[in-house]
């Protein structure tokens, strides 16, 4: 036992000396959109972790041993929040034994209370599915909540880190002087989008719809969070067949064969779009992200989408 | 429907006058006169349309701008609903800090070809506990009430209260956990689940099959709550590595007697350790070992001697478990929201060395004293296959190994084996099939059937239906 304990102690000693050698600030992302953003703001400053790929439903992510690992040396954690994480982080923070990103710290960022959420529902019953009393958490959809949120993170990062701020806030202006022309560029790429009518897999989609002015007319899902079933696909062959939808929107995330089987039955284009970064080859940064939704959106909508 | 009925009668008054003007002048007027005239006709006609083109354009406008003032204060009445929404989502007043309550129910038919009130698991006397399987028939599980919230920055509190079927409450878990400590420390103070392997901290509703391990039911007597504290170490390496040391108060199996002793110091320690990380993007392992030691004093059960008479036998022994775990989840780049699997394993070996006391009641041929010394151990191995969103399918072996019961009073030739029947060397094995249908992360309804070989030469076939649901706060599971 004593030997142990020796051992034990050893172990520790040298680990903590291995772990002060590193200085830059760890941040830990629920999603890569966020770790993208950190990065953005961060530069060589940070070292951001994403914790979930845009292969990875985020409702369902496992609390792994790996990513308790990274929660444990992160000095900042930066997740979407509005319950969207409610099934893992909670215990990733309570499994890490680090105070400082337990909720209500500085190093604890909840990106969603920084913009203006929709679909905040009036009645919560779990019988309406998978559904966040906070509002719809997939605010990353809409370019203008990025910004909001790179605001508050740049505080935040310049509150942590207090000798790098003046990095952070003049690194941060000059992604959202970027940002903020490239948000005009877009508005003028998807004009054509206007009034479009969408039908959506998961309701993911929710503040894209809002800001290009898409307009959703049903869901794969029969409820938040419930996969899609033969019978409820069945309803939207008839439903669609009265009012036809442009696109069917799912993300790399979604099993594709539902929207596929709906898109063959109507003829209606089959669109995948990232959803976040590296929810496809060319939406490698913040800015690809947005740069492929579009071009996708606008290839479908002049190609196909226009029988 | 406005435009066009206004301006088909201003158009009718135009025609009927320029009509009888034009009629009336054509019996005296030249041909100059009537030049003159229609030219001043056309003059009136070009200015009343443009007239009218005129009012029609305003009237549109105005139009637009009511449709626009309209709109927007479509989009403002929405904006201040969700403002208000936004407000109200966060409710105010004294319940504003209630703890996040869930509960849960379950309940199972059960078809047993054996009766599981005289269940035992031979060559693994006595096991204490709960180990039996669920009654024959329709019967409701244990239902479970839970609190849980922080109760400010340093701690977190957890209070699990276990309702049973026979009308009785038992605190199942209640602890304190500390949010803040750092450096990869955490204290936990209270009732806890021991850490002692995998399966033993897991909740009943979260487990994969309707019942545990014959392993965890011989060796923790179905699930091991320890009253105590445990400190726990997370390295801080990329690699999971954790170190942990529980103290208890030895108040249950395999510690004992039933509550534990009246004795200052701790009944039981536990020293764990964990190592884990991903495999690519689709696989996430860990693997771990524990060592419990418990002082276990005046372990009684019952035994029926070569005399045919029930006896009351009594162990006081030092007991040392090790348990090597192992579980492996893989999905699909790590989605799982279709397909999933899961591996879990856990084998365990445990030596106990001290006392047997035969007949402490002196009921058949006399209280006697000799040494006791065992060696045991036991497996399982598991799978669960996620085929299909809400569907799964699972398999588990198990297999436990008595070993041989050293007694001093057998060797030294006072009593014979046939006085410890329940000694007598024995290998169960139990194979278990279950299929289970998902809707949600918030109900579940399980098929299982099971071979269990845990009575020697009598194979019990066990068929259970269960149901299993969880309302209230959203609880995360642990990996």
């Amino acid at each position: 036992m004593k030997k142990i304990f020796i051992v034990m102690a050893g172990t520790l000693a040298a680990m903590m000396a291995a772990a002060s050698a590193v200085a830059a600030i760890n941040v830990f992302a629920c999603e890569p959109e966020w770790a993208a953003l950190a990065t953005e703001i961060g530069g060589d400053r940070i070292n951001a972790y994403s914790a979930t790929t845009a292969l990875q439903d985020p409702h369902r992510i496992e609390a792994r041993p790996s990513l308790i690992a990274r929660v444990r040396n992160a000095d900042l954690v930066v997740c979407t929040g509005s319950e969207l994480e409610i099934g893992w982080l909670p215990i990733l923070l309570t499994q890490s034994g680090n105070a400082k990103v337990q909720g209500g710290r500085p190093g604890n960022f909840e990106a969603a209370q920084y913009v203006s959420r929709l679909e905040i529902p009036k009645v919560l019953d779990r019988a309406m599915g998978d559904i966040h009393p906070g509002g719809n958490p997939h605010i990353q959809t809409d370019p203008r909540n990025i910004a909001k949120v790179a605001e508050a993170l740049i505080a935040r990062l310049a509150q942590i880190d207090a000798p790098g701020a003046e990095s952070y806030r003049s690194r941060g202006k000059a992604f959202l002087e970027r940002w903020q022309a490239a948000i005009a560029r877009w508005e003028q790429q998807a004009a054509p989008l206007r009034g479009l009518p969408v039908v959506v897999h998961h309701k993911a989609w929710t503040y894209l719809e809002a800001w290009l002015g898409l307009r959703e007319v049903a869901t794969l899902e029969p409820q938040p969070g419930v996969p899609p079933s033969p019978s409820h696909l069945a309803e939207l062959v008839e439903g669609m067949r009265r009012e036809p939808a442009k696109f069917i929107v799912y993300s790399a995330y979604n099993d594709p064969k539902a929207a596929g089987f709906l898109s063959q039955r109507t003829g209606v284009p089959a669109v995948l779009l990232p959803f976040t970064v590296g929810g496809t080859e060319s939406a490698r940064d913040l800015f690809s992200l947005f740069d492929d939704t579009l071009s996708r959106l606008l290839s479908a909508a002049q190609g196909k989408g226009s029988k | 429907m406005f435009r066009s009925s206004n301006r088909a009668p201003a158009i009718a008054a135009l025609t009927a006058s320029l009509f009888f003007s034009t009629a009336h002048d054509a019996h005296a007027a030249s041909d100059d006169d009537l030049k003159e005239l229609r030219e001043q006709v056309r003059q009136l006609k070009d200015l009343y349309e443009k007239k009218i083109n005129e009012l029609e354009a305003r009237l549109k406008q105005a139009e637009q701008t009511a449709g626009q003032a309209k709109s927007s204060a479509t989009a403002a009445q929405a904006t201040a609903e969700q403002v208000a929404v936004q407000a109200s989502s966060r409710t105010a007043g004294e319940g504003a800090f209630n703890p996040g309550i869930s509960a849960i129910l379950n309940g199972v038919y059960g078809n047993l070809s054996q009766n599981p009130t005289n269940y035992r698991i031979n060559g693994f006397v006595p096991t204490m506990g709960e180990v039996a399987p669920p009654n024959r028939g329709l019967s409701l599980g244990e239902s479970e009430i839970a609190f849980s919230a922080n109760i400010d920055r340093h701690f977190r509190g957890t209070l699990v209260a276990a309702l049973a079927p026979e009308d009785s409450v038992s605190v199942e878990e209640a602890h304190i956990q500390t949010l803040g400590l750092s450096n990869g420390f955490m204290l936990k103070a209270g009732r806890f689940f021991s850490s002692v392997g995998y399966q033993n901290e897991i909740h009943a509703h979260a487990w994969d099959f309707t019942d545990m391990p014959l392993a965890n039911k011989v060796f923790l007597g179905n699930q091991l709550a320890e009253d105590g504290f445990q400190i726990k170490w997370v390295a801080p390496t990329d690699l999971y590595a954790d170190v942990g040391l529980e103290f208890g108060r030895g108040r249950k199996f395999p510690g004992g007697p039933d509550g534990g002793r009246m004795k200052n110091g701790f009944g039981s320690t536990n020293l764990f350790a964990h190592l884990g990380g991903d495999w690519g993007t689709g696989a996430a392992w860990r693997v771990g070992l524990s060592h419990l030691r418990t002082r276990v004093h005046d372990r009684a059960f019952n035994d029926v001697d070569s005399t045919g008479t029930g006896v009351t036998n009594s162990i006081g022994a030092a007991s040392r478990l090790w348990v090597i775990d192992g579980v492996l989840k893989w999905a699909p780049n790590g989605n799982a929201s279709n397909t999933s699997f899961k591996l879990q394993g856990e084998y365990f070996r445990r030596t106990e060395d001290g006392q047997l006391t035969y007949d402490t009641a002196a009921a058949s041929l006399g209280t006697q004293s000799g040494s006791y010394l065992s060696k045991q151990s036991g497996w399982y191995l598991q799978g669960v296959y996620q085929f299909q969103p809400e569907w799964r399918l699972g398999y588990r072996y198990d297999r436990l190994d008595s070993g041989t019961t050293g007694l001093g009073l057998v060797v030294g030739g006072a009593l014979t084996a046939a006085d410890f029947p329940i000694f007598a060397s024995y290998r169960p094995t139990r194979n278990t099939l279950m299929l289970d249908w998902s809707a949600g992360e918030f109900s579940r309804v399980r098929l299982q059937f099971a071979r269990d070989r845990a009575r020697a030469g009598i194979a019990d076939n066990q068929l259970f239906l269960q149901y299993i649901i969880s309302m209230g706060a959203h609880g995360g599971h642990k990996f």
